[in-house]
């Protein structure tokens, strides 16, 4: 049941240099992929752009065979109120509970806003936040 | 300036041709008797000691290639005992497998007094102060200054390279007059010491500097020369032939090849047809007097030409003009020898990235830089940065230890590196000298 909501993101290597972050999302544009959310890590040289699509297989196959280099990361999608304090509730319930977040970034959707995170032990995260009254984005939004 | 061996360094052109004729006759018999890899290769080649009967007849003589010593690694082509050795030198090789030098004691000898006549032709001697920053160690540069220099009476100060302050100071401290070192070294020493407020010119004793290890030009001299208020002087050598053997002499007018010592011919890097003085081809060497490794029309693989008419010093021995480039595709980076093939050999040994890659060569401040651009494997990508940084750091250490040289890693995205062969796509080499 906690799988459910464990969302399958996808990472795309790039090259940090001009248009690289056209292309992709180019590619996702002409392949009518919906882009959720999305952040760019960086690193020396190169980065990693993350994002959380509407078909995640699609956008997979479609960017593999554009040349990129791309893989599946599992995250959990996590509703915050948008409001002071909503990123300090779901922080604390995962501190408290000793789950360690890899990297995170968030989008302020319509409904509310929302927080993607990459923890080392995503089942345990999802059972916290449920336990604790939060809500999760589910796995079945995303194809 | 005074010659260190005037009988053999003014020796008149015929004799020496003489002395050559007899080294060579000696050397092949030599050859031909004991050494199995050089008597198969003369039979290959239809060619018997009894057939040189001229100096010219060394053109019958089959040549040998870099790849020979890969091939007979670690020692198996060498013609002295392992008992009679007293020293290794190990340089790298085209592929993985480095190539091994062995000495014995007669041939370090040679090699000191080589490089004591081309130190002297340049006025080394007593109370001089000599810096040797080439690298001590498996490379030659280090301990081939150093013997040279002891022969001829200097004082070495055997800084090796790096630490480059410390350089600095002790040359200032210890009235160092004269240095061995790359030419770009040596500029990077004139930079970071401005940065310390030293001027190379007006605060140190420095008068002249032996400068080699990688190609440089007229134009660098120059800026050399102005720039610090020293003589710059062109040294050569490779590890195949001992190490740094020859340099030019105060004329600055080409390098003196010892001809008791070595045989030089330039040979058309197609035909190997030997070429007249004044043209350009390959550089040939043959060690007439070499006991532990024996080279024999050795290939090396530089360009360069012979220059014509004697030396206005009155040395006898021909020389050889500036290394104008390479028949092969090596590169010097910081004075050592680059193989592409020995990236791609590397590269196969790391799943982690793909057997695509490109070499970038710049020039940071005075340094070299070297850049390889690899692809990175569909099976290591990884969505955590850290884990691609381990890659980049692994893929830069095992270049590192193959090459001897430090290597910057970029990963790049997949199919965008050049996927035909050839040295203009795989290698781009921004220096300007």
């Amino acid at each position: 049941m906690e799988k459910s909501y464990i969302v399958k993101q996808i990472s795309i290597f790039s090259e940090n240099r001009p248009g690289r972050l056209a292309a992709i999302a180019g590619a996702l544009r002409d392949a009518g992929i919906n882009i959720f959310a999305f952040s760019i890590a960086e690193a020396d040289g190169f980065g990693v752009v993350r994002a959380l699509v509407d078909r995640p297989e699609d956008a997979h196959r479609r960017l593999t065979d554009l040349g990129f280099r791309v893989s599946f990361t599992d995250v959990i999608g996590v509703k915050m109120r948008d409001e002071p304090g909503g990123l300090s509730d779901i922080a604390s319930i995962l501190g408290d509970a000793g789950i360690n977040i890899e990297y995170a970034y968030a989008y302020s959707g319509k409904d509310a806003a929302v927080l993607i995170l990459r923890v080392d032990q995503a089942e345990d995260a999802v059972r916290q936040i449920l336990g604790h009254g939060g809500e999760l984005l589910k796995a079945s939004l995303f194809r | 300036m005074a010659s260190w061996n005037p009988r053999i360094e003014e020796m008149p052109l015929d004799e020496l041709r003489r002395l050559q004729f007899k080294l060579v006759k000696s050397l092949v018999y030599r050859l031909y008797s004991f050494n199995d890899f050089y008597r198969r290769r003369m039979k290959e080649q239809q060619v018997h000691p009894d057939d040189i009967r001229t100096l010219e007849d060394v053109a019958k003589l089959p040549f040998m290639y870099k790849n020979d010593l890969r091939d007979g690694y670690p020692d198996r082509i060498f013609t002295a005992e392992r008992n009679e050795l007293v020293r290794y030198h190990v340089s790298s090789g085209t592929t993985g497998k480095p190539t091994v030098v062995g000495y014995t004691e007669r041939d370090i000898q040679n090699w000191s007094e080589s490089l004591a006549r081309a130190f002297s032709s340049c006025g080394l001697g007593r109370g001089d102060v000599i810096q040797v920053s080439y690298g001590y160690g498996l490379f030659t540069g280090g301990l081939g200054a150093h013997y040279g220099a002891e022969r001829v009476g200097a004082t070495v100060l055997p800084t090796s390279v790096g630490n480059t302050e410390r350089q600095i100071e002790l040359m200032q401290d210890l009235h160092v007059t004269a240095i061995a070192c790359t030419p770009s070294y040596l500029l990077h020493i004139g930079e970071v010491a401005e940065k310390m407020g030293v001027s190379i010119k007006n605060d140190t004793d420095l008068r002249m500097g032996f400068l080699g290890a990688e190609p440089w030009s007229e134009q660098m001299r120059g800026r050399i020369e102005d720039w610090l208020g020293i003589r710059a002087y062109d040294i050569y050598g490779t590890s195949e032939l001992s190490g740094p053997m020859f340099t030019e002499c105060t004329e600055q007018q080409g390098i003196h090849i010892w001809g008791d010592l070595a045989l030089v011919e330039i040979v058309d890097p197609t035909t190997g047809e030997v070429l007249e003085a004044g043209e350009q081809g390959e550089l040939t060497i043959t060690m007439l007097q070499k006991e532990a490794l024996p080279m024999v029309r050795y290939r090396i693989g530089d360009l360069t030409a012979i220059e014509e008419g004697p030396c206005a010093c009155g040395r006898t021995h021909p020389r050889i003009g500036r290394i104008r480039g390479r028949v092969d595709d090596m590169l010097i980076v910081r004075g050592i020898n680059v193989f592409p093939s020995q990236v791609e050999h590397a590269l196969l040994e790391i799943p982690e990235v793909g057997r695509h890659f490109q070499i970038v060569v710049d020039r940071k401040g005075a340094l070299d830089n070297m850049l390889v651009r690899v692809e990175v494997s569909e099976e290591a990508f990884s969505d955590k940065i850290t884990e691609l940084m381990v890659i980049k750091k692994v893929v830069e250490h095992r270049l590192r230890s193959s090459l001897n040289v430090s290597v910057d890693v970029e990963l790049v995205e997949p199919g965008t590196l050049p996927r035909f062969e050839g040295k203009s796509k795989k290698v781009v080499d921004r220096r300007s000298l």
